[in-house]
């Protein structure tokens, strides 16, 4: 089992190289000279050659691949807007976005499990149609319209809590205060295909023969569904989960904004709109590295979930 | 008689605003929108017409088993029956605008300048400069479907060759195609579309491209599978027996085989691509500013959202309408469409 952990902490690697290989590639597509473009029309002469020379720009492409990577993970590559290096202002925001990410994973798990799961034992109750009715809106609201919507009902009509900016640490009220709102709007698209997802495949357990069998033996209705039935409706949940994590990392960019959250994803959008491509290169390797990481993470929890997976 | 009643009343509304538009307001064949409108009137005239009328005129499409039998299956689902019926209603909005808006986008109603409650003048109020939301709303649903079909198109299209050739080829060929497509969807979509748009700067044309390049993986890992079961029946081993070349046996027999599962796909990443280039206009990255567009209405209606709030609440549920209408028309034709349930 630990060869199969190492062989998939290992294959971060070729992903990592692909994915910056990748963003370096759509640097090419910049149209014209990159230079003159990322200093706008008025960049004179000299400045065009320094930041030539700076990013190699006029080397062969392998090159400017290696200058740009050995730059930024020695730590060298500078933003053109805010002249300080990309490692430090990513290391800087890195910490509000974790928060605000683990927090709406948790969040998520923690409440559509179960209701996809009182929503199986109770099919076709009012609760049952009530929550999918639920789920099947939350999947097609947009993440920074739930964020308005509930700005909108919390810190606007019922003003209870604040309605943007960072609070502080987490251990602080007001740090708490401030994490949820955008963590609640930011885990609604997970909770609603979680909670979709977990009443499927429960239902589709809860028909397995096995069931059939504990529950013939006597086995109170509880253990049958928290024990038999749980433990094997999770494979698919957690496979989604995996899967949604993209959805996860993506809506933090348009949670952050709504809520002037001091994240890497506001960073990113910043970076995009004064197009200052050292900084887009660097948040966006940063966010699809946790991504990766994070979907890493539970594939290795796979393991420990599913008897049936082989290690090989 | 009962089965007529919607065609009915929907062709009575239809007559009445054409001849609103057509006879009071005399806009037959202006600019190329009115053309447009007109061209798409006709055509949803004749359909209504056929079906309050002769709705037996489409009976021979019964005769098709499997076309049939996936009808019946859809009809069942309530929600892809209400799904179609609204995006029906949404690619008429679309299409019809200068006949259904209220008033043109951009015109100033200088009367309701700085955002005015919804009042029966103005059904959802106006913004911060004295416009129609209402109208605005309809005029950004065909920013909205032209840019989600157009990028959806482009996904299709690029998806389904790659998988085409993964599958087609095998070996070598397969590995390396497969493996970059999973690397390119390794980056979550809005920040690959981030990426292509800081290189190609804010644009409608590169909003499609970046929503266009964004999850190829469904595409390509569908069809790649299709063809890879199909490459082996005999069928395809007599037309390459028979001399037929690479591309013949790939759009005369395997492109038919797969095209319900693309189908299905296609319609469920509509409603992924709204909500993309929704969220990129929202965060002003996307279609821009004189272009009236869900979008980057939403992000004006936050600056506002004490003062006027129907700015963002309408736009925001027409987002929500259209896309959970993709989403039901795609899980009803999943359902309809697949073959275990057809035998």
């Amino acid at each position: 089992m630990f060869g199969y952990i190492i062989k998939r902490l290992l294959w971060i690697i070729p992903v990592l190289i692909g994915v910056s290989l990748i963003l370096f590639g759509i640097m090419q597509m910049i149209p014209g000279d990159p230079a003159s473009v990322l200093l706008g029309p008025k960049a004179s002469q000299e400045a065009v050659e320094t930041l030539n020379k700076r990013f190699g720009l006029e080397e062969p492409l392998h090159i400017q691949y290696y200058l740009l990577m050995k730059n930024f993970v020695t730590g060298r590559l500078e933003s053109i807007y805010y002249k300080v290096e990309v490692i430090e202002i990513i290391s800087q925001k890195l910490r509000a976005t974790v928060e605000l990410g683990l927090t709406a994973l948790v969040i998520a798990v923690v409440l559509a499990i179960p209701i996809g799961i009182l929503a199986a034992v109770k099919k076709n109750s009012v609760f049952d149609y009530f929550s999918m009715m639920l789920a099947t809106l939350g999947i097609s609201i947009p993440v920074f319209f739930t964020g308005i919507l509930l700005i909108y009902i919390f810190s606007v009509i019922f003003n209870v809590l604040p309605s943007s900016g960072y609070g502080g640490p987490l251990w602080t009220k007001e740090g708490w205060a401030h994490l949820i709102l955008p963590a609640f709007s930011l885990s609604s698209i997970l909770i609603a295909s979680t909670s979709r997802l977990t009443r499927s495949s429960m239902l589709e357990v809860l028909q397995e023969d096995f069931i059939r069998t504990a529950r013939a033996k006597g086995v109170k209705e509880a253990v049958v569904v928290n024990k038999h039935a749980f433990k094997n409706a999770m494979i698919p949940v957690i496979t989604n989960i995996g899967n949604q994590l993209a959805m996860l990392f993506g809506g933090a960019i348009l949670t952050e904004t709504v809520f002037a959250w001091p994240g890497i994803g506001r960073l990113a959008v910043k970076a995009v709109s004064y197009r200052d491509q050292p900084l887009v290169f660097g948040t966006i390797l940063v966010l699809s590295f946790l991504y990766v990481v994070t979907n890493l993470i539970i594939d290795i929890l796979y393991v420990f979930i599913n008897p049936q997976i082989s290690y090989s | 008689m009962k089965k007529r009643f919607i065609p009915l009343i929907l062709l009575i509304v239809e007559l009445y605003v054409l001849f609103q538009n057509w006879i009071v307001k005399g806009l037959f064949w202006g600019s190329l929108e009115i053309k447009l409108a007109t061209s798409f009137s006709i055509i949803v005239l004749t359909f209504l017409l056929i079906l309050v009328f002769k709705p037996g005129l489409f009976s021979f499409l019964k005769e098709n088993e499997i076309l049939y039998k996936s009808f019946k299956e859809f009809k069942k689902n309530k929600g892809g029956v209400a799904g179609t019926f609204m995006i029906f209603i949404i690619l008429y909005l679309a299409f019809c605008a200068p006949f259904v808006a209220p008033y043109p986008p951009d015109a100033i109603d200088y009367a309701n300048m700085s955002a005015s409650a919804p009042t029966f003048k103005h059904l959802m109020g106006t913004d911060d400069f004295g416009r129609d939301i209402l109208s605005r709303v309809i005029y950004g649903s065909r920013v909205a479907l032209g840019v989600a079909f157009a990028a959806v198109f482009v996904n299709a299209f690029i998806g389904i060759s790659l998988g085409l050739i993964a599958g087609f080829y095998g070996g070598k060929t397969d590995t390396i195609v497969m493996r970059v497509v999973e690397t390119w969807n390794s980056i979550p979509f809005i920040l690959l579309a981030l990426a292509i748009i800081a290189a190609l700067g804010k644009d409608i044309i590169n909003v499609i491209i970046a929503v266009g390049l964004t999850g190829l993986i469904n595409f390509a890992r569908i069809t790649r599978s299709a063809v890879l079961s199909i490459k082996e029946k005999e069928f395809v081993k007599a037309a390459k027996a028979l001399g037929s070349s690479d591309y013949r046996v790939i759009r005369k027999h395997i492109l038919p085989n797969v095209i319900s599962p693309i189908i299905v796909i296609a319609s469920l990443r509509v409603g992924q691509a709204i909500l993309l280039v929704a969220s990129l206009s929202f965060l002003g990255l996307g279609v821009q500013p004189p272009l009236s567009s869900w979008g980057t209405m939403l992000k004006r209606g936050q600056e506002y959202l004490i003062q006027a709030p129907w700015i963002s609440l309408f736009s925001g549920f027409a987002i929500i309408i259209t896309v959970m209408s993709f989403n039901l028309l795609g899980d009803a034709l999943r359902d309809a469409l697949d073959p275990k349930q057809i035998e």
